[in-house]
């Protein structure tokens, strides 16, 4: 059987349509089972009790009292864990703090008790004794050589001497020379940028619940996006067997990155461990905002030389990205894609991770792309505008294309960049008037996509009806996707096929729902997986038959003869085999376990339109336009909706969003009210324009589409706000005080 | 915790006394939230939404009495309250959400004495009452004189708000709050601004209250811009002179919410704005 058809143009008859999702009944009526929504009979509250301060010495914690307290089954502190692998360390102690306490909201100890108020009291009987210590939030102060330091020993070798210990790498990417390049540039616009850390804000806080046996045996139900990586960690934290620890992931009201680390996870099977008891932990909104991964905040420098025609002679950024209380901000991947749109001859980037008094940095949709976008896409618009040039324009006379050397190394094969901008160029939206105090504003942005471990089970059932068995928790319709390619490939209706999120129990393992890889890669899995079912359904008619397995083909849900040389038999559809499996062999599954290499690299182009109150500073955005690559859009809607959504969070992040610290360094605004993301009344409909450049390593052609539309809209809505203004934006959130204090300083003069 | 729901004052008044810990429910859309957030531990909930009168607007020597739990969304669709006191029923109704606005009331959001409270720069514009019951019986009180510090009122234990009395609208005047959020909707004011005015004959301004919330510890009312604005036509020059006194007057604090140069500013932005708004509905065009 022909197993590689992306060289065929190819009739879809499933794939490309719209039909309605499976997890649309559950979610409308309820019966969607999230993170905390599972009961267990005699089962506890676990409650964290935090960190106060945003940098302190743990001298001595005291849970007598509580633990005294009727009610109270267990008390857990860093002391229980004992030593764990040096890979997982940093995780523990951010999901327990160790002899410091690193930021405001650190966990610090934990309970199990009879109810919630038995609970909420016991933290109160909790005595923690701290030395307070000189802390730091910011992301530049961090750097310099009298800053507090958070940790000794973790610099690496590639930092120069001399910088504080807060600064743990340094990261280089590019290729060329920048000084020739500024050389022979008409114009050099050097500008420093600079990103406030925001949160995914996803609606569900994190939640669990865990049970362990006295015979070491344990189960976690979890709102998660990858249980595999809940299993992995937990396990080693708790020096368990993988197989000893089965996790089942729940719905998941969101994630965005946020959900791909453990927080709560350790301390629920510490507490289910020592109470004996079935143990719950549920954030609440002030936990979640004050202890999860937010992204990182960045100051960044950028260099472009343009000459008066557009052309960019030289590309330079510098970045800066305080990733919280451990190593790990996402800078490098800031580093390796701000430039990939472009074909440049002379491109560098320097990356610099940083640890701050905050919680760590986690994953959040294209970590660390948005803000170095931000910088380098508003360089560029400055440039292109100081020469009164088309911003579209000069973003295509520099375009990266197939062929091209990317900033970052690798050469791109067919990409769709340029597909984007022409689109773009062409769209009513891009000639439409402006009124006063209105400005437009476009910028590019890039983001990888990722493959990685995957496994896939598709069973026939006797009625030959087919279910298929994925391990990546939905948060995009990835339910919907993998039914549809099933369904494509097997050749029967989308209703015929059901797919299910199996525990870690059930499939090998699977690296979480990241990195926009799902659709690519489980939908690849799952289309090996029909095929080998359907080898097997071919091999089984062929059986029937008395001919040879090779002259059977499968084609419109059935196995047919391949020829008129291999005989005249009726075609025998897929209930049919179904129904004699039993006599022919036994059941019939495929299943399809892989690294996923050759996932499709994915660009977008953003447009939007903004109004300026200049008595306010405040903006409205009028009209916004996402036009992006998708490869091959399996469900139009879900890409539409991931476009959409991107957009809002990048509105967000632009205009609104921000962690506010105080002198204090305890966070100012941990909850939805001072934390203002986008509200529906904030937003026009966000128009969609999907391009489809198929991706080479996909049968379909698929790309991940979730992540690259954040990336262009922090540019794409400064690019905007500065035109409206007359006045560069070169800081987030432009909120309203910012927006009017640049009104005003121009007004000054 | 304790819930009662007593059906009169009376036994509401004995359900408070000699409870310090006790809580007042009408709307609940701050003491739920207060709960649920662990910031307050009470033992006694005493729900006043069964007590006669609480759900009535009922017209009172010309202006109109409102019930302590009256919630925004039926104020909202009282047309006659509507037609006398625009400004403050559409203060009312920016508090929260849609689901906010069925149930928070105007003596909720007054006792919650919140200096960004959105109904109460536009009641202190408006020259409202605030009917007290309590042990001693009962007392009127100028809504300007409840709050009287962030969280803090002027109410003694065992009191609470019966009713709001909004007075006799004049001839030839209007009303208008408005507030500045960065969202448009589901926040609080980082700067409030109530006017009420009324004009003469020749469209001059015969009398003026204007109010500002969340620039200072509390609403306050500006006397010096509602003298801006008397025996003139709400010209450029007047509306200058407004913006100022209450950029002047106003006493904000830098917070994660705005600065001291923005929320100064912006209160004089609004006034003008609102004040524009207050004089179109005098005259009896829409607004």
């Amino acid at each position: 059987m022909a197993l590689d058809d992306t060289k065929k143009t190819r009739d879809f008859k499933v794939v490309g349509t719209r039909p309605d999702r499976p997890d649309g009944i559950d979610k409308v009526t309820g019966r969607a089972r999230f993170g905390a929504d599972m009961v267990l009979p005699g089962m506890l509250t676990g409650r964290i009790l935090r960190s106060p301060h945003a940098h302190a010495r743990i001298k001595r914690i005291d849970t007598s009292k509580a633990e005294a307290l009727s009610g109270v089954k267990a008390v857990v502190t860093r002391a229980d864990f004992g030593e764990v692998p040096a890979d997982v360390a940093d995780v523990m102690d951010n999901c327990m703090a160790g002899d410091k306490a690193l930021y405001d909201g650190h966990a610090v100890a934990a309970v199990a008790a009879s109810s919630p108020a038995v609970a909420r009291k016991a933290l109160k009987l909790i005595e923690v004794e701290y030395e307070v210590l000189p802390h730091v939030t910011d992301v530049d102060a961090a750097t310099r050589p009298d800053a507090p330091v958070l940790h000794e020993g973790r610099q690496q070798e590639t930092v120069p001497k001399g910088m504080s210990a807060n600064v743990i790498a340094r990261s280089e990417f590019g290729h060329g020379d920048i000084e020739t390049g500024l050389k022979q540039a008409d114009r050099v616009v050097a500008r420093t940028y600079r990103t406030a850390a925001t949160h995914q804000g996803y609606i569900e806080p994190h939640a669990c619940l865990a049970t362990m046996g006295p015979d070491g045996k344990a189960d976690l139900w979890v709102c998660t996006q990858g249980h595999y990586m809940v299993r992995n960690t937990c396990a080693a934290i708790l020096g368990m067997e993988q197989g000893q620890l089965r996790v089942t992931a729940s719905e998941i009201g969101g994630g965005f990155g946020g959900k791909t680390v453990v927080f709560l996870e350790p301390v629920a099977l510490m507490l289910a461990k020592k109470s004996g008891r079935p143990v719950k932990m549920v954030m609440s909104r002030s936990e979640v905002l004050r202890a999860t991964g937010p992204t990182s905040s960045t100051s960044i420098d950028v260099r472009i030389g343009m000459t008066k025609e557009g052309r960019i002679t030289a590309g330079f950024a510098e970045l800066r990205y305080q990733g919280g209380a451990y190593p790990g901000s996402p800078v490098d991947m800031g580093a390796m894609s701000g430039f990939a749109p472009y074909d440049l001859e002379n491109v560098k980037t320097v990356g610099w991770d940083v640890v701050t008094n905050r919680p760590k940095a986690a994953a959040y949709r294209a970590p660390g792309a948005p803000m170095a976008a931000f910088a380098i896409e508003s360089a560029i618009d400055e440039a292109a505008r100081g020469f009164g040039l088309d911003p579209l324009e000069v973003r295509l006379m520099n375009g990266a294309d197939e062929g091209t050397k990317a900033s970052y190394g690798p050469t791109y094969p067919a990409i769709g960049l340029k597909a984007t901008l022409e689109a773009a160029k062409t769209h009513p939206h891009w000639s439409a008037p402006l009124g006063e105090n209105q400005g437009r504003g476009v910028a590019c942005g890039f983001w990888f996509n990722f493959g990685g471990d995957t496994c896939v089970s598709l069973n026939i059932t006797p009625d030959g009806t087919v279910t298929v068995s994925e391990g990546n928790p939905d948060i995009g319709g990835s339910r919907a996707s993998m039914t549809m390619m099933a369904a494509e490939e097997l050749g029967i209706p989308y209703d015929q096929v059901r797919t299910i999120i199996a525990d870690t129990g059930s499939l090998g393992q699977n690296e979480v729902t990241d990195g926009s890889r799902v659709t690519f890669a489980v939908g690849l899995a799952t289309i090996k997986a029909a095929q080998a079912a359907k080898a097997e359904m071919c091999r089984r008619a062929a059986m029937v038959w008395g001919i040879d397995e090779d002259a059977v083909e499968w084609a419109d849900g059935a196995a047919r003869p391949a020829g008129p040389n291999a005989g005249k038999f009726p075609p025998m559809t897929l209930k049919e085999i179904a129904a004699i499996a039993s006599n022919t062999g036994g059941p019939i599954a495929g299943h399809h376990e892989v690294n996923a290499e050759g996932a499709g690299v994915s660009f977008a182009t953003h447009m939007v339109d903004v109004e300026l109150d200049p008595d306010t500073g405040s903006t409205k955005i009028l009209r916004y336009t996402v036009f992006q690559d998708a490869g091959k859009a399996v469900h139009p809607s879900y890409v539409e909706g991931q476009f959409q959504g991107g957009a809002v969070q990048g509105i967000g992040w632009a205009l609104n969003e921000e962690y506010i610290y105080g002198e204090d360094g305890i966070l100012q605004n941990a909850g939805f009210l001072d934390y203002r993301i986008p509200v529906a009344s904030d937003l026009p409909m966000i128009d969609t324009v999907i391009l489809e450049i198929p991706n080479p390593g996909h049968p379909y052609g698929v790309r991940g589409v979730g992540e690259t539309s954040i990336v262009p809209p922090l540019a794409a809505i400064a690019n905007a706000v500065s035109a409206a203004a007359g006045v560069r934006m070169t800081q987030l959130p432009m909120s309203p005080p910012r927006v009017l204090a640049a009104l005003q300083a121009q007004a000054d003069g | 915790m304790r819930y009662e729901a007593p059906l009169s004052v009376e036994d509401a008044v004995a359900a408070l006394a000699g409870q310090p810990g006790a809580h007042v429910l009408a709307g609940g859309t701050d003491l739920l939230v207060k709960l649920r957030s662990e910031m307050i531990e009470p033992e006694v909930i005493v729900d006043i939404k069964r007590i006669d009168g609480m759900k009535d607007i009922r017209a009172e020597e010309g202006g109109w009495r409102i019930g302590a739990a009256v919630s925004g969304a039926e104020m909202s669709e009282h047309e006659a309250l509507v037609a006398d006191w625009p400004g403050v029923v559409e203060a009312a109704g920016l508090i929260g959400s849609t689901q906010v606005q069925g149930r928070a009331t105007l003596a909720g959001n007054l006792c919650n004495a919140s200096p960004a409270a959105d109904s109460v720069p536009a009641m202190v514009a408006a020259g409202a009452v605030a009917r007290i019951v309590g042990p001693n019986g009962s007392r009127d009180l100028a809504v300007i004189d409840v709050p009287q510090g962030p969280g803090k009122t002027a109410l003694e234990p065992g009191e609470f708000i019966a009713s709001i009395l909004l007075p006799a609208r004049g001839q030839q005047s209007g009303d208008a709050y408005l507030r500045f959020i960065p969202r448009t909707e589901m926040d609080i004011a980082v700067v409030g601004c109530g006017v009420s005015l009324s004009l003469d004959s020749e469209n001059r301004v015969s009398a003026a209250r204007v109010s500002l919330g969340a620039v200072g510890p509390k609403v306050m009312l500006v006397e010096e811009a509602a003298e801006a604005l008397k025996r003139r036509v709400l010209d450029e020059a007047a509306l200058d002179d407004l913006a100022a006194a209450c950029s002047k007057a106003a006493t904000p604090i830098d917070d994660k919410r705005g600065t001291v140069d923005f929320r100064r500013h912006v209160a004089g932005v609004l006034a003008r704005r609102a004040a524009v708004i207050a004089a179109t509905r005098a005259k009896g065009e829409n607004a």
